[in-house]
Formats: C-alpha cells, sequence, structure tokens
C-alpha cells in the first residue's frame, strides 16, 4: 500500500500508456462485435502480426544501437504504417477466410466463433513456425534475420530511450510515455469521429443496430463488414507499433494474453461501445499497476480478472454499455 | 399506364415452409396498390423479397422493364424501390435527422438544394418530425416512429415505395392522418405498394388491390370491387359492415 502512495503517479502514467494500447486493441474487438455481435478471436494475432512488422522493419533497415534518434523517429513512421498495413491485411485475410465464407451461407453465428479460433491458431503457430516454413521453401537462407529462432522472442535491434518531458510528484513523465498515450488517443479521437460522421460510419451503426433496415437503405452490408475488420486491423497496427515502442520484444504467441486484456477492456467498457474500449482500456492498464502495487506484481492478471468479475456484477453491460450503434455519450 | 412492378410465379421459402407459392401479380405506375390478407399470409414476405432481402426459390420480379430478380438490396434502393418495413425498422440510436438522412444512404446529392427540397417535403407532411428533429428515435411513440419510417423511405426519392402496415399500432385518429398523407405522397407521383390490416381503409384508398391468403393470390381487382366481394367483407371487413 505504501508503494502505491509513494508510487502514485509512476503508476498511473505507465498504466494510462499500457491501457491506451489495451485500448487500441479493444476497439477491433468492440467494432466487430457491433456490426456482426461476433467476437473476432483472431484479433489477437493482427495484433501480433503487427508487432513484427515493426520489428523486421527496424531489421529491413539496418537499424543499430548507433542509429541517431532522427534516423529511428524515421524508422518507427515507416514501422508505423508497415504495421498498420500488416495488421490490417491480416485483419481482412481472417474477414475473407474465417467468416465470409460461413456467413455468406447463413452458417450460425458459433461457427464463425469457431473457425476465428481456427484462425488465430493458424495465424499464430504459422509465425511460429516460420523458420520451418521458409526452410520448406528453401528460402531460410536469405531471410535469417527474420525467421531466425522462430520461437524465440524477436526484439527491436535497437533500445529507445526515454528523455523527460515533465515531472508530475514523483515521477518525471517520458516522451515515449507521452508519444503512447498522445498518440492513442488521437487515432481514437480519429476514429470516433469517422464513426460518428462519415457516411460508411453511418452505414456501420445502422448494420449494427438493424442489418435488414440498412440493407433497406442501401448500405452495402458485405462492404460495411470489410471496412469493420479493416478499421480494426489498423488500430491494432497502431497498438503493435506503440507496443514495441514501450515493450520492444515479441514473440509469436504475444497476442494471446494481450488479446485477452483488450477483450476484457472491450467487455468492461461495454463491448459494441467506441468510447467503452477506450475507458475500458485505460481503467483496466491503471487498475492493473495500482493492484500489483499493493498485492505484488504476481497478482496482476489476477487484479485484471477480478476487476472485470466485480464491474459486471453491479453494471452487466459494462461501463458505458451500449452497443455501437447506440453509443453517444 | 404502364405496368411498374410485375411479379411472376414467385415462389419462397423459409427452409422446408412454403410462405409464398406461385404469386403473381402487377402494379401499375402512378397507383395505390394495395395487398390484404390474414396473419401469416406472406406480404411481408412479399414486399422483403421485392426488396431483396428474401431469396427467390421460382419465379421472377420485373421493375420499369427490368429483371431484378437476382439484384442485390442496394441496387433496387438505387433503382427507386423503396421500403418502410414492418415494425418500422428504425435505427434507435440515431436522431429523426440521422435516420431520414440514413433514407438517403445512396443519394450522392445530400449537399443540394434538391436533397433539402426533399426533406422539407418530408417535414411538411410529417411536422412533428420537424420538432423532434435531434431527439433519439429509440425514445419517440410509436406513432411518430411510424411516421419517421415513412418519411426515410421517402428520402430516397423512389419510383416506387413499399409500406408495411404502416397503421400497426397507431390510434384511429391517427390512422386516418397517415392513409390522408399516402395519398398525398401518391398525388406527389410516387407508386405505393401497401400492405394492411386495415383492409378497408386500404380498399377505399387503393385503385389496385390484391388478397393473399396462405401464401397464394385468392383475390384481385380495383379496391372498391375487392371491398364489395362478399367473402373478403366476412373474412377481412368483419362480416356484418
Ligand atoms: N424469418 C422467418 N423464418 C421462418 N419463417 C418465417 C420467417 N418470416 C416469416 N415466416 C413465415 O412465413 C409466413 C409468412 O410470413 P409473413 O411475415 O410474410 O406474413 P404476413 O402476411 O406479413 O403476416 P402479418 O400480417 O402477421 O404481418 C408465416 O407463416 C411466417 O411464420
Ligand atoms: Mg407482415
Amino acid at each position: 500500500m505504501q508503494f502505491l502512495v509513494d508510487h502514485f503517479f509512476e503508476l498511473t502514467i505507465t498504466g494510462l500508456a499500457l491501457g491506451s494500447v489495451y485500448a487500441l486493441v479493444a476497439l477491433g474487438y468492440t467494432m466487430v462485435y457491433g456490426v456482426l455481435q461476433l467476437i473476432n478471436f483472431a484479433h489477437s494475432e493482427v495484433f501480433m502480426y503487427g508487432t513484427f512488422a515493426v520489428a523486421w522493419t527496424f531489421t529491413l533497415f539496418g537499424a543499430t544501437a548507433s542509429t541517431s534518434t532522427a534516423g529511428i523517429i524515421g524508422l518507427l513512421i515507416v514501422a508505423l504504417f508497415a504495421a498498420m498495413a500488416t495488421s490490417a491485411g491480416v485483419a481482412l485475410l481472417v474477414e475473407r477466410t474465417a467468416y465470409r465464407p460461413l456467413l455468406s451461407r447463413g452458417a450460425p453465428k458459433l461457427v464463425a466463433l469457431i473457425s476465428a479460433i481456427g484462425a488465430s491458431f493458424a495465424l499464430s503457430e504459422a509465425m511460429g513456425l516460420r523458420d520451418r516454413i521458409t526452410g520448406f521453401v528453401g528460402l531460410d537462407g536469405p531471410l535469417r534475420d527474420y525467421v531466425s529462432g522462430a520461437r524465440d522472442n524477436q526484439s527491436l535491434p535497437v533500445s529507445l530511450d526515454p528523455a523527460p518531458v515533465v515531472t508530475i510528484g514523483d515521477y518525471t513523465v517520458t516522451t515515449i510515455d507521452t508519444l503512447v498515450i498522445v498518440s492513442a488517443l488521437l487515432m481514437m479521437i480519429g476514429l470516433d469521429q469517422f464513426v460518428r460522421r462519415s457516411r460508411m460510419g453511418r452505414g456501420m451503426r445502422a448494420v449494427a443496430q438493424d442489418p435488414e433496415s440498412a440493407a433497406l437503405m442501401g448500405v452495402d452490408s458485405q462492404r460495411v463488414v470489410r471496412v469493420t475488420f479493416l478499421l480494426g486491423g489498423l488500430m491494432a497496427g497502431a497498438a503493435a507499433t506503440l507496443y514495441m515502442i514501450r515493450i520492444g520484444t515479441t514473440r509469436f504467441d504475444a497476442g494471446f494474453i494481450l488479446g485477452v486484456k483488450a477483450f476484457t477492456a472491450a467487455v468492461l467498457g461495454g463491448i459494441g461501445n467506441l468510447r467503452g474500449a477506450l475507458l475500458g482500456g485505460l481503467v483496466l492498464g491503471v487498475a492493473e499497476n495500482w493492484g500489483s502495487a499493493i498485492v505484488g506484481t504476481q497478482w496482476k492478471d489476477v487484479v485484471a480478472f477480478t476487476l472485470l468479475v466485480v464491474i459486471l456484477l453491479f453494471r452487466p453491460t459494462g461501463l458505458l454499455g451500449e452497443s455501437l450503434g447506440k453509443a453517444r455519450a | 399506364m404502364s405496368v411498374m412492378l410485375e411479379v411472376e410465379g414467385l415462389s419462397v421459402n423459409y427452409g422446408p415452409i412454403e410462405a409464398l407459392r406461385d404469386v403473381s401479380f402487377a402494379v401499375e405506375e402512378g397507383h395505390i396498390c394495395t395487398l390484404i390478407g390474414a396473419n401469416g399470409a406472406g406480404k411481408s414476405t412479399t414486399l422483403k423479397t421485392i426488396s431483396g432481402l428474401r431469396k427467390v426459390r421460382e419465379g421472377k420480379i420485373v421493375f420499369e422493364g427490368k429483371d431484378i430478380t437476382g439484384s442485390t438490396p442496394v441496387d433496387r434502393v438505387l433503382m427507386g424501390i423503396s421500403q418502410s418495413p414492418e415494425g418500422r425498422g428504425i435505427f434507435p440510436g440515431m436522431t429523426v435527422r440521422e435516420n431520414l438522412d440514413m433514407g438517403a444512404y445512396t443519394r450522392k446529392d445530400t449537399k443540394t438544394p434538391a436533397y433539402q427540397q426533399d426533406l422539407d417535403r418530408v417535414l411538411a407532411l410529417f411536422p412533428r418530425l420537424e420538432e423532434r428533429i435531434d431527439q433519439f428515435a429509440g425514445t419517440m411513440s410509436g406513432g411518430e416512429q411510424q411516421m419517421l419510417a415513412i418519411g426515410r423511405a421517402l428520402m430516397a426519392r423512389p419510383r416506387l415505395v413499399l409500406l408495411d402496415e404502416p397503421s400497426m399500432g397507431l390510434a384511429p385518429k391517427l390512422i386516418q392522418q397517415i392513409f390522408s398523407i399516402i395519398r398525398e405522397i401518391n398525388e406527389q407521383g410516387t407508386t405505393v405498394l401497401l400492405v394492411e390490416q386495415n383492409a378497408n381503409q386500404a380498399l377505399k384508398a387503393a385503385q389496385q388491390a390484391y388478397c393473399l391468403t396462405t401464401g397464394e393470390i385468392t383475390a384481385a381487382g380495383t379496391g372498391a370491387e375487392l371491398a364489395a366481394d362478399p367473402a373478403i367483407r366476412d373474412a377481412y371487413l368483419g362480416g356484418g359492415l
């Protein structure tokens, strides 16, 4: 308890940074749920592929520990685009292979749920076995830097040194904290405005509220579903970049626990609700930090899920608890 | 007078259940055409199939000379067919204005005076909507939601508007009002295909009428002819009248 009091600002700010990453990934779960009433279990892998895109961008451009700050910033921008493109591509692939063939044949939603779990395992294992795959087609030589130790941690070849920005109480907020929190917020504001104001965003809300009426209005629901997966992928790619900036290391199974946390954040905030995903992510990130300060870091996940259970007991539909279309506040 | 919509030998199934069996009818351009029938006769299924929401097992649908049997719902809206569905189907989490904008989703001219004119026209037909333009549709009364559903269907600037039980659940006075608005919409140049439980009123308003009984057309004629048909009077107009 004393530790929490002593390190209150540090724990809060780093919790917000972690929570921003949860929130960005949670958006993907919440949007797909809003439109299809389905949990996209493969979304964790959409995120994980983004983290590899970041690591590989740095490898591709030959970044080393001595790369200049300007060079690293440039690489980060390239990596952000690479990660967003990769994650969006994986998200669209999941939609195309695990969802569309089933839903267009009128399969029950439970079936699509199972196929998404299958897609999640397939994507994760493809990453974890990439050395075997490239070995099989004889490309492991030229691609050595990318495939080596497929089941080991893959780290950024550079270390990103945070610089101080401002001191709040006992804690000096760093450039990295600021970058992570501010860019996550900007992404989310952008998405929120898109869903609220654009024509496609209105179509998404219409499909979420009443798919049959939306079709009568001339909304192409297949297109809406694709855009939903695409947007979720873009957000997951941004999250992957921020994650790599903070954590610096990924693995073929890095999506799993983060995906579970992000899904928890989505449910906590009210699944289907964009602003709920943001709130849920931030609350979860901060609560984890505070909780581990009180009862010990090894209890971090216990704290997160206890919080979920307690909140759902009192607010069964989550903190903001409305669906994508109905979300206003 | 030319035929605007022609339905030929239409059969539609829900799994093994035959909802429509060899249904044929035509809607003349400029008319109000009504489809009456008991609960479960297949009226809503007919409208949904015309809008492209249900798969056709057999038969075809021709709109203004074009076979649209295989067209997507989006294409049918673009061609000029819009619908106010049974149970209204408004978007509860959108405001009245957003709902009306959804009606015009396929239109590219939403920033032009022509669009504003259409909006003004709908708000003139339903002044109540103007008063509540920023209210969430889900919080409106049933009657107001019905007005919104009809207004929304008109925002697409349809050539043919399909109305599924627009008087359902409304007070008698409001029913009168809705029927006079339907006449007004028709006089402004929109062809109307009207499905109604309120057969009395519907037959009075309609130039053309069809009766659907468990998935099959069992009577056809003008509204007045069907209203005079003893079998129909017995079944739908409350015998004694
Ligand atoms: N989605 C569905 N799945 C299975 N059966 C359906 C479905 N929709 C309608 N049906 C069945 O098809 C038949 C026709 O239904 P429809 O809704 O077209 O009737 P209706 O004439 O509009 O009736 P009402 O006056 O009660 O609205 C009914 O027997 C109904 O049970
Ligand atoms: Mg009906």
